[in-house]
């Protein structure tokens, strides 16, 4: 049985397509393993008999791990938060169907800070999730218990959502791939918004060649969302095994005394790598980047506050039940369902679109979103992909940050000008430091972004480092 | 909560200082047309679907405290 675990998607899927493992044996190991769950990674998971009949396909017979983000029909979607305990949608996200479609079924679904805002998964209203490589630390966020339930073994892969940073971050924290698609690669149709112009749906796997295959039955354009519209030629599994003629540009303003020492190591040894393999290293200038924090903790609350206002009470979700009239009913029901960061960026959002401060906060940061994209498309005129650290640091300890919500904002220092960009990015393992302040070898990810549509491009790049990095470490194991 | 705000605040502030003059804003990445489609009744959720899920459905409505507590 364990043997079966150790299968890549791709891999099993193989071998379930040849008939030589069938897929209910084969999706039954997975709810074996995701049973054992320690790290409250899982908010649901899917019980004994269920999920065998499956759709031929691509995916058929592989078991997927959704963040509770996305709406699947008949089972509960929380998005982390108390005021949809016990919420089951009347209708399942695109993005599941589109797995349900290619043979895939879900395992469970996974926790994340609610309303996928947070970095370390400690915002959950169903407590934190633990880092499978030391528990005392963060998985990161938002998707953090996704990233950690397939670094841990209990699925062989997953999806989340990526706003500023939340698959690529958790990924990074916890030695997998994470994959940020470009802004309408994949419908946002039944994924609870957050912040609607940012939010995008995307693989987390163990490798690169998986996070292909999810992203190749992912993506598409779907008429229940006009802003999704598909990868044109579709995405193929990626072969490419040297970086000849392509050019990696590291921003000239990467303060590299920002990051931990460790990271920096890692990072170094990376772009090492990259020349070994052919690839060329360049000084790009991203001038907007540094302001990237500001922009995007202006525009995702302002986006939150506005989606957040359908959790009244009324239709769906939970209701105070301490209200003599409608207007107490709406104020104590949001009062006693939201967690304290929900409430903090609604505040923050409500603020910087109130009039007199709108055109300071909010369209001041509409106009540098718009300098951080054409900052990217200068790069691009000149290199092929941007590379950074995806985090300044390893995971860090639960607690840490907590009381210090600036400091976990700028945890999404690297991740967050691609998100306002729109353009794709994918972390991969690049190998483990040592923290700050010393404990066992932690991951580093590396961050590779490419220009808007370029999955395929970026994925081959990807493919071609992950075989020279040979990141073989896992959790509790002997670092390697 | 009302320090951390100032806090945040504080570094939010910075871009208020840049000349962003004659910068157009940006809502949307991907540029894309509005769609429509043709004004047609369609299938949607049934009543008793959409009902299922309300913290107090009555008479197949959503049932609310009065606006007034003691109208």
């Amino acid at each position: 049985m364990s043997d079966l675990l150790e299968l890549t998607v791709a891999q099993a899927a193989a071998k379930i397509a040849a008939g030589e493992i069938s897929p209910g044996e084969y999706f039954e190991a997975w709810r074996v393993a995701a049973a054992g769950d320690e790290l409250n990674a899982y908010l649901w998971r899917i019980e004994e008999g269920n999920g065998y009949e499956v759709e031929d396909g691509p995916l058929k017979g592989i078991p997927v791990a959704v963040k509770d983000i996305f709406c699947t029909e008949g089972s509960p979607t929380t998005a982390g938060s108390r005021i949809l305990e016990g919420y089951c949608p009347p209708y399942t996200a695109t993005a599941v169907r589109r797995l349900d479609a290619a043979g895939a079924r879900v395992l469970g679904k996974t926790n994340m800070d609610e309303f996928a805002m947070g970095s370390s998964n400690e915002n959950s209203a169903y407590g934190p999730v633990l880092n499978p490589w030391d528990r005392s630390r963060v998985p990161g966020g938002s998707s953090g218990g996704s990233a950690a339930a397939v670094a841990a073994g209990l699925a062989p892969c997953a999806i989340g959502t990526d706003t500023g940073g939340s698959i690529r971050q958790p990924a990074s924290l916890c030695g997998i791939v994470g994959l940020k698609p470009t802004y309408g690669a994949i419908s946002r149709y039944g994924m609870i918004a957050f912040a609607s112009s940012l939010d995008q749906c995307g693989p987390l796997t163990r490798d690169v060649t998986d996070a292909a295959l999810l992203l190749a039955a992912l993506q598409g354009r779907d008429p229940c969302d006009s802003t999704s519209v598909g990868i044109e030629g579709g995405i193929l599994a990626p072969s490419r095994e040297d970086l000849k003629g392509l050019r990696f540009g590291v921003p000239g303003e990467l303060a590299r005394d920002s990051f931990e020492p460790g990271v920096r190591e890692v990072f170094e040894a990376t772009l090492a790598r990259i020349e070994g393999l052919g690839g060329e290293i360049a000084e790009v200038a991203l001038p907007s980047a540094e302001h990237g924090i500001s922009a995007y903790y202006v525009i995702a609350p302002a986006e939150a506050s506005s989606n957040l206002a359908r959790y009244d009470g009324v239709r769906y979700g939970q209701r105070s039940a301490n209200a003599g009239d409608l207007l107490e009913m709406y104020e104590n029901t949001r009062a006693e369902g939201f967690g304290a960061e929900v409430k903090r960026r609604i505040m923050l959002g409500t603020y910087a679109l109130s009039s007199g401060y709108y055109e300071a906060y909010y369209g001041q940061a509409q106009k540098v979103r718009t300098r951080i994209a054409e900052d990217f498309t200068t790069a691009f005129a000149a290199v092929d992909f941007v590379v950074t650290p995806t985090s300044p640091s390893v995971a860090f300890g639960l607690g840490e940050k907590t009381d210090d919500p600036l400091s976990m904002y700028l945890n999404d220092f690297f991740t967050v000008p691609m998100s306002l960009a729109g353009i794709p990015a994918i972390s991969i393992p690049a190998g483990l430091a040592e923290p700050e302040g010393g404990g066992p070898r932690l991951p580093v990810g590396f961050q590779i972004a490419a220009p808007a549509f370029a999955e395929q491009k970026l994925l081959e790049a990807a493919y071609a480092l992950e075989q020279a990095v040979g990141f073989e470490a896992r959790p509790g194991g002997e670092d390697g | 909560m009302t320090g951390e705000l100032s806090g945040i605040l504080e570094h939010v502030d910075r871009i208020g200082k840049l000349d962003l003059e004659g910068v157009e804003p940006t809502s949307h990445v991907v540029a894309l047309e509005n769609v429509l489609r043709a004004d047609e009744p369609r299938p949607s959720l049934a009543p008793e679907v959409a009902l299922e899920q309300a913290p107090e459905p009555l008479d197949g409505a959503f049932r609310v405290p009065s606006p007034q507590a003691d109208a």
